[in-house]
C-alpha cells in the first residue's frame, strides 16, 4: 500500500513538473509531493508511527533546528536587496 | 521497565547478543534505535546545509539553474527514484522477515535490496558519464576536460554567465555524490548483514542491526526523494520560456 502510494507520488511529481502552474506553484507542488512521500517513508518504513515519544522528540528537534537554519539564512538573503535604493 | 529499580532480578538465560550494560533485549533495542535516530539527525543537518546552498543559489540565479537542470536526464532520474523506492520496500521486508524468523526470506530481501542499490549506482554512473562526455564536470576536476557547456547541447540563454550554470553542476555533483557515497556504505552494511543472517545470528529476539541498517537505508531514500524533484524537475515547466 505504502509502496504503491510512493510510486504513485513519483509518477505524479514527474507529470506535474511538465505542467506550467502559475507563479511559484510548481515548486510548491513538487515539494508538497516530496514531503508527503518522505512522511510516508518515515512513519511506516521507519516504524516511527509505532515508536515511542523519545524518537518523535528527536525528529521534531531535528526539523526545528533545520527550520531555524533555513529561516534565518533565507531571511538574510531575501531582505538584502531591500536597502539598495537607499544605498545607491 | 515494568519491574522498576527494586528487587532482586534473577538472571534468566541471556541472549548471547545482550550487552552487559542493558537490562534486557528490549531495552537494548530501544537504545540502539534511538542512537541511530540521533545519528540520522546529524545526517539531516549535514545534507540540510547542501539543500540550503541549493535553495539560495536557485533563488539568486533562477534562469541559469533551470537551464542546467533541464539538461539532466529526467527519464533516468525517474527510473532511479522508482528503483530506490522498491529497494526501500525490500529493505522493510528484510526487517520484517527477520523479525518473524524467516532466515531465507530475509537473505532474499537483503540480496534484492543490494541488487537494486547497485542498479541505482549503475544508472547514476551512466548519468555521470553523460556529463563527462558533454563537458559538464565543473571546474577542472578532469584534466583536459574542463567545464564547457558550449561543446555539447547546452545552449546558454542570453545574459546568463557560464559560471552560474557551472554552479548548478557543482551542487549537483556534491549532492548526488554524497548521496551515492551513502548508498555505497549502505551496500557494505548489507553485505555484512547478509553474512550474519546466513550464519543465523539474527532472529525474532535479536534483529536490531537489521532494523537500524534499515533506518539508514530509508534515510538515504528520503534524501533522494527530495533530490529528484529539486535537481531534475524544477525548471522543466520553463523549458518553453527560456531563450
Amino acid at each position: 500500500m505504502i509502496f504503491l502510494a510512493l510510486m504513485l507520488g513519483t509518477g505524479l511529481t514527474v507529470m506535474a513538473a511538465f505542467y506550467d502552474f502559475p507563479g511559484p506553484l510548481n515548486v510548491v507542488v513538487a515539494l508538497t509531493i516530496a514531503v508527503v512521500k518522505a512522511t510516508l517513508v518515515v512513519l511506516f518504513f521507519m516504524h516511527v508511527r509505532y515508536s515511542g515519544r523519545l524518537i518523535w522528540l528527536v525528529i521534531f528537534a531535528a526539523l526545528f533546528w533545520l527550520g531555524i537554519m533555513f529561516a534565518l539564512t533565507i531571511s538574510d538573503y531575501w531582505t538584502r536587496t531591500w536597502m539598495m535604493p537607499l544605498g545607491s | 521497565m515494568a519491574e522498576g529499580l527494586a528487587t532482586t532480578h534473577e538472571h534468566p538465560a541471556h541472549h548471547a547478543a545482550l550487552q552487559h550494560h542493558f537490562e534486557n533485549m528490549e531495552q537494548q533495542r530501544e537504545a540502539g534505535t534511538l542512537g541511530m535516530w540521533v545519528f540520522l539527525v546529524t545526517e539531516i543537518m549535514f545534507f540540510g546545509g547542501m539543500f540550503l546552498a541549493y535553495t539560495l543559489y536557485r533563488y539568486q540565479y533562477p534562469v541559469a539553474f533551470a537551464t542546467a537542470s533541464n539538461h539532466l536526464d529526467i527519464r533516468l532520474g525517474a527510473i532511479n527514484t522508482g528503483v530506490l523506492i522498491v529497494s526501500s520496500f525490500t529493505m522493510a521486508m528484510a526487517v520484517y522477515t527477520t523479525q518473524i524468523g524467516k532466515r531465507k526470506g530475509a537473505i532474499l530481501c537483503l540480496i534484492l535490496t543490494m541488487i537494486l542499490g547497485a542498479t541505482f549506482l549503475g544508472i547514476k554512473a551512466v548519468e555521470y558519464h553523460d556529463k563527462y562526455r558533454d563537458h559538464l564536470i565543473p571546474g577542472r576536476l578532469i584534466p583536459g576536460n574542463p567545464f564547457n557547456p558550449d561543446v555539447h547541447a547546452l545552449h546558454l540563454p542570453v545574459g546568463v554567465p557560464v559560471g552560474n550554470v557551472e554552479l548548478f553542476y557543482w551542487i549537483y555533483f556534491a549532492m548526488t555524490g554524497m548521496h551515492a557515497l551513502h548508498m555505497i556504505i549502505g551496500l557494505g552494511l548489507m553485505t555484512w548483514l547478509t553474512i550474519k543472517t546466513w550464519r543465523g545470528r539474527f532472529g525474532p529476539e535479536y534483529f536490531a542491526p537489521v532494523e537500524v541498517s534499515g533506518l539508514y537505508w530509508h534515510f538515504v531514500d528520503i534524501i533522494w526523494i527530495f533530490l529528484f524533484p529539486l535537481l531534475y524537475l524544477l525548471g522543466r515547466h520553463l523549458e518553453g520560456h527560456i531563450r
